[in-house]
């Protein structure tokens, strides 16, 4: 499921740019997220046809979102603390293998060999369930698009619509080799029934379920789920163990807080004016009641978000509520899908988000998938300026000397460098420019005909043989 | 794993930036509507989602729910016997007629079988609703189980029209739930749905393929 990290810069920037180039060259892919993509965007738009109500939602959802990240160390004391007492026990790691770690004990403690799996974006961070592979573990998807690339042992290529990437007949296809004693279709109700047959007898047997949580509440120590198949709601209810794992920055402060993120969320993500189930889980099993798990384990997960948090600027990272809207909306993303950013969150937020956790050393290329076109930033429900951490992440790449970032610095090359120093001395000072433009406009004809990537699918550029400047003297403007 | 906790913590305490907190101001709530509008509100929502929605008399209820469960060919039927709808039903059911009434006793192990593979329809009542979604609101009860609204085909649920609220906040203002959150509180918006394959929506995942709504008034 989780594929490894390139390990460092130098030439590793060509896996990537390979990944473009095959996913380019696939109009299988290209078609399906173009029609997928433009169905969300308009979606979405008519979902707020008022643009001023809109705008005040963002805001106010942006607020909730700044001021739970600024009381971010109380609140999960509070949130940890609400949800002991209702009887959720809560689990700190630090890093992907202590979350692991966590997991597998409670898998241990109950001697279960097969976990059940809602959505979870953090639960593929932690590479979950190759890591509980190897300990003979099975973990079985139940949200039908991530059960779908499951059984092709491929990785979710949208945060919302994992197996956007597959069309009907691709997707029957899997059906069929996978369950051969299935009649063959490539009807989509029918493909969604059959699936509903098979994962309802494994969530009759699962031992242990396993989700997310798109909102943690301090205030009440209640986890709340977004979801319209009821996967999530299966694997919250039916075994008797439920492990939830979050990212520590998905915390809010009060339940009050909920309704509007609910909104905005929802609305932003598929247009909906709300998902079918919204599930708010405050405790385990109590006395006298009749079902639902009898434990509940919350694991909080930092994994450099606590670093990112120490940044005044990035900080806004933290803010996302994972809708997908600005992927959705991204000219890049649109045209190469999820996969070539090979990372777990793809689009303008995973080029933002993963850079700053694995390094820039190691994904430091990913803040240049993109046009800066401003798209991103524009429909982000929480309005983190996503164009402006690209620009932020570009510069921390090839900054002079190291910051705090990890990675930051390790993009910075000789001779690009040596051409920028060379760029600025030139345009400080006016006479030098213009002994450089005058030596240009003489050489125009040295200039190679292969300038890099830039030659390979375009003309060189020509230097014309007059200069704006020789051209607006010889018409007698009055200043330069 | 509390080093794991307090190192976390104490990460987060030195390098907390200098945000500007404030004090969130609510969107303003839309004016307030009738109880037609509500009503009206509630079930195009509701059916835009491919959910039934049936309006009936406090009083002829029981047998309109039989007539419309006998119409789609249901067998039998879960309800529970002490739950709010209970003594209506024991009441105005016509024993004599399909569906035959059904119940489970004890914890679920005693029946999670005939819940997952032998129960084709559950009856549970609503807490409330909301009329700018279509929602119902659940907070399942010793009584009223939380796998009842989720594991059968058909989930046929039965509000008073005069629980319809506005909108989620308002709803959760005048309850006050923060006060106090029950195990499991739920938002059920029609039949479970999905739109994995081709973005093409498609009803009947997970939990179930149909919703039924009757509302009383
Ligand atoms: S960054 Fe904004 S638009 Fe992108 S997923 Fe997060 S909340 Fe949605």
């Amino acid at each position: 499921m989780t594929r490894s990290l390139p390990e460092n810069r130098g030439r590793s920037d060509v896996r990537f740019h390979t990944g473009v180039r095959e996913a380019l060259n696939d109009p299988q892919i290209r078609a399906n997220f173009r029609s997928a993509m433009d169905g969300l965007i308009h979606k979405r738009r008519n979902a707020f046809p008022d643009p001023a109500a809109l705008e005040r939602l963002r805001l106010r959802s942006e607020r909730i979102r700044a001021n739970a990240l600024s009381r971010l160390p109380e609140l999960l004391e509070q949130l940890e603390q609400r949800c002991t007492a209702n009887g959720i026990r809560v689990h700190w790691a630090e890093t992907v293998e202590q979350a692991n770690e966590i997991v597998l004990g409670i898998m241990r403690q109950h001697d279960a060999r097969m976990l059940i799996k809602g959505k979870s974006m953090v639960s593929e961070e932690m590479g979950l369930n190759t890591f509980l592979e190897q300990q003979g573990i099975e973990c079985l998807e139940s949200d039908l698009g991530e059960f779908i690339i499951q059984l092709v042992g491929e990785a979710p290529s949208h945060i919302i619509a994992p197996a956007i990437h597959k069309n009907r007949q691709q997707v029957a296809r899997i059906f069929r080799d996978k369950f051969p004693d299935i009649p063959y279709t490539e009807d989509i109700e029918q493909l969604t029934r059959n699936a509903r047959e098979i994962l309802r007898k494994r969530f009759y047997q699962a031992p242990v379920g396993l989700s997310g949580v798109n909102f943690a509440v301090a205030e009440t120590g209640t986890l709340c789920l977004v979801e319209n198949e009821g996967n999530g709601r299966m694997c919250t209810t039916v075994p008797p163990v439920h492990i939830a794992v979050t990212g520590i920055e998905k915390v809010v402060e009060r339940l009050a807080d909920v309704p509007p993120l609910l909104d905005i969320l929802v609305r932003s993500a598929t247009g909906q004016p709300i998902s079918t189930y919204f599930n708010m889980i405050s405790s385990p099993r109590r006395p006298g009641e009749r079902d639902g798990p009898k434990e509940v384990h919350l694991v909080l997960l930092d994994n450099g978000r606590s670093r990112i948090y120490e940044d005044p600027e990035l900080i806004a990272t933290l803010r996302c509520i994972r809708c997908g809207a600005c992927m959705n909306h991204c000219p890049v993303y649109t045209r190469v899908g999820g996969h070539p950013y090979l990372a777990t969150i793809p689009g303008p937020i995973g080029s933002v988000l993963e850079p700053q956790k694995a390094g820039l050393d190691r994904l430091g290329v990913l803040p240049t998938f993109s046009t800066l076109c401003g798209a991103c930033g524009e429909v982000c429900p929480v309005r983190i300026p996503l164009p402006k951490l690209l620009n932020r992440l570009r510069y921390e790449g090839v900054r002079k000397g190291s910051g705090a970032l990890p990675g930051a610095g390790s993009r910075r090359g000789r001779n690009e460098s040596l051409l920028w120093g060379l760029w600025r001395w030139l345009h400080t000072s006016p006479r030098l420019y213009r002994a450089a433009g005058r030596l240009a406009t003489r050489l125009r004809h040295l200039l190679p005909n292969r300038l890099g990537p830039w030659t390979r699918v375009r003309k060189p550029p020509r230097i014309a043989a007059r200069s704006l400047h020789q051209l607006a003297h010889d018409q007698e403007f009055d200043h330069e | 794993m509390s080093k794991a906790r307090d190192n976390i913590l104490s990460r987060l305490r030195t390098a907390r930036p200098d945000l500007p907190g404030g004090e969130l101001e609510k969107t303003a709530s839309p004016p307030s509507s009738t109880p037609n509008q509500r009503i009206e509100q509630f079930r195009s929502h509701l059916e835009a989602v491919r959910a039934e929605v049936y309006l009936s008399g406090r009083d002829e209820w029981v047998a309109e729910l039989q007539r419309l469960a006998q119409e789609k060919r249901i067998g039998s039927l879960l309800y529970a016997p002490d739950g709010p709808l209970g003594s209506a039903i024991s009441k105005g059911w016509d024993e004599q007629t399909k569906p035959h009434l059904k119940w489970f006793e004890q914890e679920i192990d005693n029946w999670k079988e005939p819940i997952f593979f032998d129960t084709e329809a559950a009856l549970t009542s609503a807490r409330a609703g909301i009329a700018a979604t279509g929602t119902l609101v659940l907070w399942p009860t010793v009584e009223e189980p939380r796998s009842w609204s989720l594991v059968p085909p058909i989930h046929i649920a039965v509000l008073d029209t005069s629980h319809l609220h506005d909108t989620f906040e308002s709803l959760m203002e005048a309850e006050a739930w923060h006060q106090g959150m029950p195990t499991n509180a739920l938002l059920v918006s029609g039949p479970s749905k999905t739109a994995d394959i081709e973005q093409t929506l498609s009803y009947g995942i997970h939990g179930p393929v149909q919703l039924i709504v009757l509302l009383l008034q």
